[in-house]
């Protein structure tokens, strides 16, 4: 009997070493930015499985705040949320950017990435794609909507959608002619002019069809007809004009959200070497370029563009003037405070009847 | 031997007082902390009740509560209300056999996950859905109408939700009563109203306050049918404590509101209880 | 003479091709206590719910106190109906199970409490009206269940089996209860029961019923020792059943296959062609008959077993020259007490206790 107990532990430990045996990384990331066809190539490459946890900001940093750190090897969090949580919470580590091959890299935005994760001397993040928030519009029912004002339209009644989350707030507040930006270090400041926001919200609140929460949902919204402006992302505009050309990205007038997401090393990683490996082969030129055709966004891979569709490279052109580019307000990191500021306000818009 | 069966006894029940221990006692006990602190003027951690004197201090938070308890009790009177019949009819009118392949018809939506649930209704409700679809191309309207994102889609879907743990209850004690109760009942004199407000309600008791404790408990603690059916207007508690927990990162207040949530929400089903004179042991049992 | 409680004329209940009650025709008399009695199946209890009104009658009319009820409903005829299985409402105590009919009528809740005391009282369960229907006994729960309907005074109380899921001693003992206050209340009693013995000792008049119809209706006393029927001969009490030929008339003499001759008498009059059965009930056989009697058939027992039940002593023998067996009763007193297995008996029996009726 004994023998019999001793010679299952056994086995089971076998078994248990077996399984572990294949190394694997664990990445906490975004829809659509681990495509599968570049986690087979990788997986071949290195012999490391690849485990994807879909997320988005929020949830990713409630997540990693829950286990401190632990549970994944990367995180993908945009470069604007990481320094504050970084200061209070301690959630990922120092990044070591001498295992960064950083000549596949644009100079300009490792440096900004750089500058804007940095917590007492060090930095945490590596740029992988930016993009920008800003309308998405049925040119054809709505050929008037060239700004983030056309959310609050009354035109557009039933026909409006946008996220009750903090990027629509920071657009109608560019939209009034403020700089929040310049009041994220002011709390007191900045609570007046999102309380300001919010009261136009609530009067417009009529107008809105639904407050959207899921990507896929409001591109079928759009497409059908259903909705005629939204704010959104460039690439779901984009995605859409390849179906539908009536329906295109509008960069706002009073200038698109741009956001930078990133590649953090949580605190407790367990395998900080594959993190890295993961890093370096996605932005290879060639793999940024399977990323880029495949969900319209721009990465920070130096080489891509040559391997770009013309239609994505159409994409920009058609969206963006240089002025455009020139006004895309980039999110810089975001102070203490400042969440707590906007979760009541997106309440009382939501509570309001 | 008597050492013997203490000891397996000891053994069966470790797992279930180990789960209780870590799955509920202490994740609770560390939630109770947590909202209990909060920072001072200076930004350092401080014990606290700030975090319960908000709840009754802006209006927002009590008022969504409200809001939310008093559209979970409809959704449990309407749920009654709408399964009852069935329930009623599945025990009482149709023959035995009839009445399980009823009962397996009722429950089968509750095979899958409630997501898909809700999803299946927003494809049949939404502006460009099935039923706009059907009432245009039959002519009966010209131009769609959303019907979804108001709170009427959301009660509606809260009660489809919630029907399950309804009927179950309902179709158990039901199947309890002999028919014969009911004659006699008719046969002292009292018409069918009377019978069914005097004889079948108090009979079926039990069951009805069990099944509306567990309606109620789940459409107060749901999150995904108002945030998906009711759209803009929907502000439900549970998502204010997931904003809290997850967009403003405000832990304290979250967890604050949780303690609210569990302490209302019991304060409500024991008045409940005590409306109507009924006991929760008996309605568990 | 006053209008008969309940009149039934041509009734007649069918389920699909099957009847259940067939063209039935009788009234039952104000006060009186009436049973139905008869062998399971033979819609007894489809009977009542007719009369009860739960059920309606494929044709014929149901007439109480004169008045046409064929199609009433329950709740609006003068009629209670105490249910086979009681139907006591458990989410109720006593008191709220007795007070529920009256509830019914709209009375003043004082009213309500006196009524419902004073019937407590009449079936001896004063003091027990606070009490939950679970926490009383077999028999207690049958009184309530009697008191729930008798509380409204009806015309008719109708009684499907009520004692029927009691244990035998308490039978006994609500058999006289029952007919004790039947006799005080004074309400007419409708009862159903397939127990020949609990209809004879409560009834006033006797009903049996046999596949839907109605074999015979009579005092007891007359069913017992008049049966109508080989039906009601062989149903209603113990009886020996010899099968006969007819071996002359005037007077009517029968013979048994294995040769024994008896006069005997028969209700009708019989072809020589039929096959008879002949009744005898085991009370009418006289043990070692005087020379004295004339005109009684005489025959020879053999005693097979002595079966000894206190008053109700029998004994199993088979008449002589044959292996047919035959009940006797022996009499109260110890004059037989010397008989013993095996031992050959003269017996004798009036040929007005053998009765004939066709097979
Ligand atoms: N709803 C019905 N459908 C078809 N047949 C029925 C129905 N109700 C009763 N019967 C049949 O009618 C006959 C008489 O039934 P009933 O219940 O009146 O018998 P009963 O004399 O009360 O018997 P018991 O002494 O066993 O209670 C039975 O053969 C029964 O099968
Ligand atoms: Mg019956």
């Amino acid at each position: 009997m004994k023998k019999l107990l001793f010679a299952a532990t056994l086995a089971f430990f076998a078994m248990v070493t077996a399984a572990h045996s294949s190394e694997t990384l664990k990445l906490l990331t975004w829809k659509g930015y681990a495509p599968q066809q570049l986690v087979e190539k990788f997986e071949q490459e290195t012999g490391i499985k690849v485990e994807l946890t879909y997320s988005n900001n929020e949830e990713m940093i409630a997540k990693l705040r829950a286990t401190r750190g632990a549970g994944f090897d990367l995180a993908q969090p945009s470069q604007d949320r990481i320094s504050s949580v970084q200061a209070q919470y301690k959630l990922y580590q120092p990044l070591d950017y001498s295992k960064i091959n950083s000549e596949q890299l644009i100079t300009s935005m490792l440096e900004a990435v750089k500058k804007n994760t940095k917590v007492e001397g060090a930095s945490y993040a590596v740029p992988f794609c930016y993009g920008t928030s800003g309308l998405i519009v049925n040119t054809k029912l709505a050929p008037e909507a060239k700004d983030y004002t056309a959310l609050l339209d009354k035109a557009y009644t039933g026909r409006i959608s946008y996220r009750l989350k903090r990027p629509t707030l920071i657009a109608l507040a560019f939209a009034g002619g403020d700089d929040p930006f310049a009041k994220y270090d002011d709390p007191k400041a900045y609570k007046e002019l999102m309380d300001g926001v919010g009261a136009k919200m609530i009067e417009a609140k009529p107008y809105v069809k639904n407050y959207w929460s899921n990507g896929d949902a409001l591109l079928e919204m759009v497409r059908s007809g259903e909705v005629t402006v939204a704010m959104g992302w460039d690439n779901g505009g984009w995605k859409l004009h390849a179906e539908n050309s009536d329906i295109d990205f509008i960069a706002p007038k009073s200038g698109a959200l741009g956001w930078i997401d990133t590649f953090a090393i949580p605190a407790k990683a367990k395998n900080v070497e594959a993190a890295y490996k993961w890093i370096n082969f996605i932005l290879k030129p060639e793999n940024a370029a399977v990323f880029t055709n495949a969900e319209k966004y721009a990465t920070a891979s130096k080489g891509a563009a040559a391997h770009l569709d013309a239609e994505v490279r159409d994409n920009i052109n058609r969206s963006f003037t240089e002025a455009d580019i020139d006004n895309i307000k980039w999110y810089p990191p975001v102070s203490a405070k400042i969440e707590q500021i906007e979760g009541k306000i997106l309440d009382t818009v939501k509570a309001a009847q | 031997m008597k050492n013997h069966i203490r000891l397996s006894l000891y053994i069966f029940l470790t797992p279930v007082l180990l789960w209780l221990l870590l799955l509920i006692v202490i994740p609770h006990i560390e939630l109770l902390i947590m909202s209990l602190k909060g920072t001072d003027d200076l930004g350092d951690p401080v014990w606290t009740l700030a975090n319960y004197r908000h709840f009754f201090t802006e209006q927002i938070y009590w008022y969504t509560f409200v809001r939310t308890a008093v559209y979970a009790m409809l959704t449990t009177v309407l749920t009654f209300v709408v399964t009852f019949p069935v329930a009623f009819y599945i025990t009482k009118v149709v023959s035995v056999r009839l009445s399980g392949f009823l009962t397996i018809v009722l429950l089968m939506p509750f095979w899958v996950s409630e997501l898909v649930r809700v999803y299946g209704w927003m494809i049949l409700l939404r502006e460009s859905g099935v039923i706009n679809h059907l009432l245009i191309s039959s002519g009966l309207m010209n131009t769609p109408i959303e019907m979804l994102y108001n709170d009427i889609s959301m009660m509606m879907g809260l009660v489809y939700t919630s029907m399950l743990f309804m009927a179950v209850p309902l179709i158990s004690s039901l199947e309890g009563m002999d028919d014969s109760i009911i004659e006699a009942a008719h046969d002292l004199g009292a018409s069918p109203p009377t019978i069914f407000c005097k004889i079948i309600i108090p009979y079926a008791a039990p069951g009805i306050t069990s099944g509306s404790i567990v309606v109620f408990m789940l459409a107060l603690g749901n999150y995904l049918t108002p945030t998906l059916m009711g759209g803009k207007n929907s502000l439900w508690f549970t998502e204010q404590i997931y904003n809290e927990f997850i967009a403003s990162f405000n832990w304290n207040q979250g967890a604050a509101f949780g303690f609210l949530l569990l302490a209302l929400s019991s304060i409500i089903i024991w008045a409940g209880l005590k409306l109507t004179r009924q006991e929760l042991g008996r309605a568990l049992s | 003479m006053n209008t008969p409680v309940l009149q039934i004329q041509n009734l007649r209940k069918t389920f699909a091709d099957f009847t259940a009650v067939d063209t039935l025709n009788f009234q039952v008399e104000e006060g009186s206590f009436f049973s139905i009695l008869g062998p399971s199946g033979c819609g007894k209890t489809t009977l009542l719910r007719m009369i009860a009104g739960f059920l309606e009658p494929s044709s014929g009319t149901l007439l109480i106190r004169g008045k046409d009820m064929t199609t009433t409903p329950p709740n609006r005829r003068p009629v209670n109906l105490v249910f086979q299985n009681l139907a006591l409402f458990p989410m109720m105590n006593v008191h709220e199970n007795i007070a529920f009919g009256l509830r019914r009528q709209g009375l003043a809740g004082r009213e309500i409490g006196q009524k419902v005391e004073a019937m407590l009282e009449r079936v001896h369960l004063s003091g027990f009206g606070k009490k939950n229907i679970s926490q009383l006994s077999g028999g207690q729960k049958q009184r309530v269940a009697i008191a729930r309907s008798l509380v409204l005074e009806p015309s008719l109380l109708l009684l499907d089996e009520p004692l029927g899921a009691l244990d035998l001693k308490l039978r006994e003992q609500m058999k006289i209860e029952l007919k004790k206050l039947q006799e005080e209340v004074g309400t007419t009693f409708m009862y159903i029961t397939h127990d020949q013995s609990e209809a004879l000792v409560m009834s006033d008049q006797v009903a049996v019923m046999n596949k839907g119809t109605f074999e015979q209706i009579d005092t007891p006393r007359n069913l017992y020792s008049n049966p109508a029927t080989s039906f009601v001969a062989g149903f209603v009490g113990e009886t020996n059943i010899l099968p006969v030929q007819v071996a002359s008339r005037r007077p009517l003499q029968v013979a048994t296959s294995f040769g024994l001759q008896l006069h005997a008498t028969a209700g009708i009059d019989l072809n020589d062609s039929d096959s008879l059965a002949l009744y005898i009930r085991p009370e009418s056989i006289i043990l070692e008959p005087s020379d004295s009697m004339k005109h009684i058939n005489r025959f020879l027992l053999t005693v097979q077993n002595i079966l000894f039940d206190g008053s109700n002593t029998k004994l199993l023998a088979t008449i002589a020259e044959s292996d047919h067996e035959f009940t006797v009763a022996l009499p109260q007193n110890q004059q037989f007490a010397h008989i013993a297995k095996g031992d050959h008996i003269q017996a004798g029996v009036h040929p007005e206790s053998c009765r004939c009726f066709v097979r």
